[in-house]
């Protein structure tokens, strides 16, 4: 297929999965504020959450205050921040609407009927918009675009192109979460297993959508190996690292397959899996969960610099 | 309705059809139309005029009808005018034996901006250099049509033709069980055909094809996807090209790939940077050696425009009589060229009376409709042609013909033009049918739709 | 006379560029007033292909690049008899009808001033030969521009140079093309070298104009020395404007700074 074709469903799906985490974020930012303040209320939530999703400083250029409608708008609509659902979706959008004869007319409709349905919102009076319908209308319409490729779209390699992209952009949100959580939000390594540790730790679940999937999975006291555990290395769990890189690779598999000879692009994903595989909680805590991270996210973007340079540019270097 | 006369035959069911029909049902249907077509996503923007880029094309669901008989007509006269195009432009590439005869002035032809040095004395495979010509006609009479211009280069609306007729038949079909309609559905499978039929000598397997458009920006882009799609080909912009050694590549995700015939949807200056616009970034660095040298075609051929020229349209008739000792089947529209004298003098004075259009002119901009215009239009019109005379020609407004059309009112005649598209490679190949436009005002002549003109779909009658 | 000829173009990137493509006008062909003995072109590891005789008369050849590269050399080292046929191009194979030499291009589109410059030159010979009305356009443009390196630019047209007053050999070629034209004398650009002694006007690459006389065919002047080609001068390729008749014309992928660097020798060898 063509480079460019296999590009743009590769950055559809990653601008999918993109919307997705964003809007998960500001579930969590519109939950937090409807609870009372266990940290003692001298920290913002939607600091955290601008934190979380990497335009924090963006933020501060554009709003002066972090209230929740500023930051509503900034995440939800602001085309300016190029995490913002809209932008995100649009970008969805236009990379499917260049390759629109790639796809079937099922995942056209649901990605097109989104960018529709998004662009009544902007016209619809914004206090007649309530955040929770935004972020389930999100859910729900990304959920549609995923059943519509599932059910309907040949599994080509064009199919494959974009599980892998679903796959290296699921892999780096979790990480960087994860990340955020660990490194940023908490002020100091003295409040590890405070009530606020505690608290952040339930909304980094919940922003995944897997607080009640965590507490079935692992019983008792919630504690950061448990946490880390399932979100790095739980097999389970569809949105840990480790399910992230499987589903990567699973695809890349069946692209090297297709095409009669594996890339670099296969090795490389192999050799993230293998480590991550083998590793222990314990291992990660020894190495420092930052430093893991850091390493994991470089690894997973060279993972997609590898993908470009195999299949993506069309000259294979 | 024809002529304000009797109906014809074939509109007898549509009667029927249109009067069953009660006003609710039918801007139901209506609506459901227009969200057929935005549901595929067949749009139309128009060059530098805002607003929305998506803008749909206004449908018109009243279908326009030919009989047999009729089309059979116009069938051979579009084959003819397609065949002696094609005919005229291997000859001034190559002997120029119709100037030698002294038919055609030779300014003419090498001074026209179409005509492409780097196409002389070269023969693109089969000799073809329009593979698909789109001839605009109109109907003044019930047996009398007239060509109002050829387009040689890559005439683009085929898409609504094909959408129009999807759309008809998926909405009403009923009517197409009590009428016997010939299909266009066939088209997409002539044209991969035609195309692989021009393969150059070089290629020895199955030749890959492939459309080449500017991108998604450009307005027909939803028609170059679309004919990719049903054609099966990939479509591909300047990026994905490229040259090395004797041939063009694709980019794929398996390597690069030989691309052997390319259906461009790009203007001659813009496809090789190195040897036309040295600014276009849309095209493929290095296309014409290669093509030169014949390792790919390129369709249309570069320079292929000099045939549909609005001065050259003059001399068609003379083509055809000139290369095919055949009498023309269709008639031009009578024009006047203000390059000459006498004409300029008959022209300035009838200004009220006629058509006048830019030699170069396309979409229906830069025209005058002299009996539509007031008076201070007209007077700056004159000013323009006095400023350039060689750059306008005149016609005749034609008493055209006019379809049932829905209006608010119901029913009212609105003027139509038609656009057939003709596919020339190893056969000549015509689907029946082609595209109607309509004029949605009242008493208005300007069917582009690039001036809000709508679309309908097009019936031919099966014996 | 024979002359020698070696041309050396050599590319450098600051960064390493991603691929690049050139088409290339490098070969002369052999006519009336030259007779090529032998002729390189080398270009490095570039991958070579679609050559073809243009309707000009000119080899065409494009050369590709896969990246990363550096460097691009182009040698060009050859050997060709001359004689004077009085800039007279014969024997000669093309295709392009004359008149289609009247296009113009935004290099040597004629305004006002070029239109003057066309008309007062042209006054009271229009009883004359069509030679000498062609001689008269040239020395006209000679006078009008004079030769001064650096005043112009590549891009610059013809009604600029006449404007400023000074050029080079592209401007004087592009100029007397435009008033050629303006006095509807079918006319084109010719790039080629030039064996120059001391009191030439130009370097050893070199551009002079065609104008298509009446009887004699497309005849060169080269207006910045006020003659017409002898057997000092090697005919190279042809095009509407410079950019046209463009020995060498390259695109390189995006945000890649280039630096150029060109030696041209000819060198005369007379014959026993």
């Amino acid at each position: 297929m063509l480079s460019r074709t296999a590009n743009h469903l590769y950055w559809m799906a990653r601008y999918i999965e993109r919307a997705e985490t964003t809007a998960r974020l500001l579930e969590v930012g519109g939950r937090s504020a409807l609870l009372p303040d266990i940290g003692g209320g001298f920290r913002n939530d939607w600091e955290a959450i601008l934190q979380a999703n990497g335009t924090l400083e963006m933020f501060n250029e554009k709003y002066s205050d972090t209230v929740q409608r500023n930051a509503e708008t900034f995440l939800f609509f602001d085309a300016d921040n190029p995490s913002s659902v809209l932008s995100c979706l649009n970008m969805a959008r236009e990379n499917a609407r260049i390759v629109r004869t790639a796809l079937t007319s099922s995942v056209w409709d649901a990605i097109n009927g989104a960018f529709q349905e998004l662009k009544q919102f902007q016209r619809t009076e914004r206090s007649k918009l309530q955040l929770s319908d935004l972020t389930e209308w999100t859910l729900r319409s990304t959920a549609l675009i995923r059943g519509c490729i599932e059910t309907t779209q040949l599994r080509n390699d064009g199919y494959h192109f974009m599980g892998t992209g679903f796959g290296i952009e699921r892999a780096d949100n979790t990480a960087r979460l994860l990340d955020v959580k660990y490194y940023v939000l908490l002020p100091s390594v003295s409040y590890v297993g405070s009530g606020l540790d505690q608290s952040q730790w339930v909304t980094l679940l919940r922003s995944m959508s897997a607080h009640r999937a965590f507490s079935w999975t692992y019983p008792g006291e919630l504690t950061a190996a448990k946490i880390a555990d399932f979100l790095i290395l739980n097999r389970m769990f569809p949105r840990s690292l480790l399910s992230a890189v499987q589903h990567s690779c699973e695809h890349l598999d069946h692209i090297g397959r297709g095409y009669g000879g594996a890339t670099p692009a296969q090795s490389k994903v192999r050799e993230i899996l293998a480590e991550l595989a083998e590793a222990q909680v314990k291992d990660i805590f020894d190495e420092g969960l930052h430093e893991f991270l850091i390493r994991f996210m470089r690894q997973n973007g060279d993972l997609a610099y590898t993908v470009h340079e195999s299949y993506l540019q069309g000259m294979p270097t | 309705m024809l002529n304000g006369a009797e109906v014809r035959a074939a509109y007898e069911s549509l009667e029927r059809w249109h009067k069953s029909m009660p006003d609710d049902l039918r801007s139901l249907k209506q609506s459901e139309a227009e969200n057929l077509f935005k549901r595929v996503g067949i749009t139309f923007a128009v060059y530098g005029e805002g607003g929305d880029p998506e803008r749909l094309i206004p449908f018109d669901m009243f279908p326009r009808v030919f009989t047999n008989s009729e089309w059979r007509k116009l069938d051979r006269g579009i084959r003819q005018r397609a065949a002696a195009l094609n005919a005229f432009l291997a000859d001034v590439y190559d002997r120029g034996e119709i100037i030698k005869a002294g038919r055609i002035p030779e300014h003419l032809i090498t001074k026209n901006a179409a005509f492409e040095k780097a196409a002389i004395g070269f023969r693109p495979p089969r000799n073809i250099y329009s593979h698909i010509v789109g001839i605009d006609l109109v109907r003044t009479g019930a047996d009398q049509f007239f060509v109002l211009e050829d387009n040689c280069r890559t005439p683009s609306g085929v898409s609504y033709m094909l959408q129009n007729r999807e759309v008809m038949m998926r909405m009403f079909p009923q009517l197409f069980v009590e009428n016997r309609i010939a299909p266009v559905d066939g088209y997409a499978r002539l044209l991969k055909k035609t195309l692989a039929s021009v393969a150059p000598l070089k290629c020895d397997s199955e030749p890959t094809v492939v459309i080449l458009t500017p991108g998604q920006f450009n307005s027909a882009y939803y028609e170059h996807s679309y004919l990719a799609d049903l054609m099966g080909v990939e479509l591909v912009e300047g990026q994905d090209l490229f040259v090395e050694g004797d041939f063009v590549w694709m980019k794929t995700t398996e390597g690069p790939k030989k691309v052997d015939v390319i259906y461009r949807r790009l203007d001659d200056d813009f496809i090789d940077p190195l040897c036309f616009r040295p600014d276009s970034m849309l095209g493929v660095p290095g296309l014409m050696s290669v093509y030169r040298s014949g390792g790919v075609n390129i369709c249309s051929c570069p320079g292929a425009g000099v045939a549909d020229d609005k001065a050259i349209y003059t001399y068609v008739p003379e083509m055809i009589r000139f290369y095919l000792g055949e009498a023309p089947i269709l008639e031009n529209v009578p024009t006047w060229q203000c390059a000459k004298n006498d004409d300029y003098k008959y022209v300035l004075e009838h200004l009220s009376e006629l058509v006048v259009k830019e030699v170069h002119g396309s979409g229906g901009y830069g025209m005058l409709v002299g009996p539509a215009s007031d008076k201070s239009t007209i007077e700056l019109f004159r000013q323009k042609i006095i400023e350039n005379p060689g750059n306008y020609i005149a016609q005749p407004t034609l008493s055209l013909s006019a379809c049932p059309t829905f209006v608010d009112a119901g029913i009212a005649p609105r003027h139509v033009d038609l656009r057939p598209y003709c596919l020339v490679g190893e056969t000549i190949e015509l689907v029946p049918g082609g595209l109607t436009r309509v004029a949605m005002t009242e008493g208005s002549l300007v069917v582009n739709s690039s001036q809000g003109g709508g679309v309908k779909d097009t019936w031919v009658l099966a014996e | 006379m024979r002359l020698n000829v070696k041309h050396v173009t050599r590319y450098s990137f600051d960064t390493p560029a991603r691929g690049l493509v050139q088409t290339h006008k490098l070969i002369p062909s052999t006519c009336g007033s030259q007779n090529i003995l032998s002729w390189t072109v080398t270009t490095g590891d570039a991958i070579r292909g679609a050559a073809f005789r243009d309707s000009a008369g000119d080899m065409v050849e494009t050369i590709s690049v896969r990246g990363p590269v550096d460097e691009l050399v182009i040698e060009v080292i050859g050997e060709v008899e001359t004689v004077d046929l009085f800039g007279v191009l014969r024997n000669y194979r093309e295709t392009v009808p004359p008149t289609t030499y009247l296009r113009r291009t935004r290099m040597i589109r004629p305004d006002t001033a070029l239109r003057e410059l066309s008309a007062a030159a042209l006054e009271g010979l229009d009883g004359d030969s069509a030679l000498n009305r062609a001689h008269a356009l040239a020395r006209a443009v000679n006078e009008a521009i004079e030769y001064v390196p650096g005043a112009t630019e590549e891009m610059t047209t013809a009604a600029e140079a006449l404007a400023g007053g000074k050029g080079v050999c592209q401007d004087h070629t592009h100029a007397l093309i435009a008033v050629a034209h303006a006095a509807d004398i079918p006319a084109r650009y010719v790039a080629g070298y030039l064996h120059s002694g001391e009191d030439a006007m130009g370097e050893a690459s070199h551009a002079w104009a065609e104008l298509y006389v009446q009887g004699l065919g497309w005849v060169g002047f080269d207006a910045s020395n006020r003659c017409c080609p002898d057997e000092r001068y090697i005919r190279l390729c042809s095009g509407y404007d410079a950019q046209d008749a463009a020995p060498i014309r390259g695109i390189m992928n995006a945000g890649v700074k280039e630096h150029l660097d060109v030696s041209v020798a000819v060198m005369s060898q007379y014959q026993q």
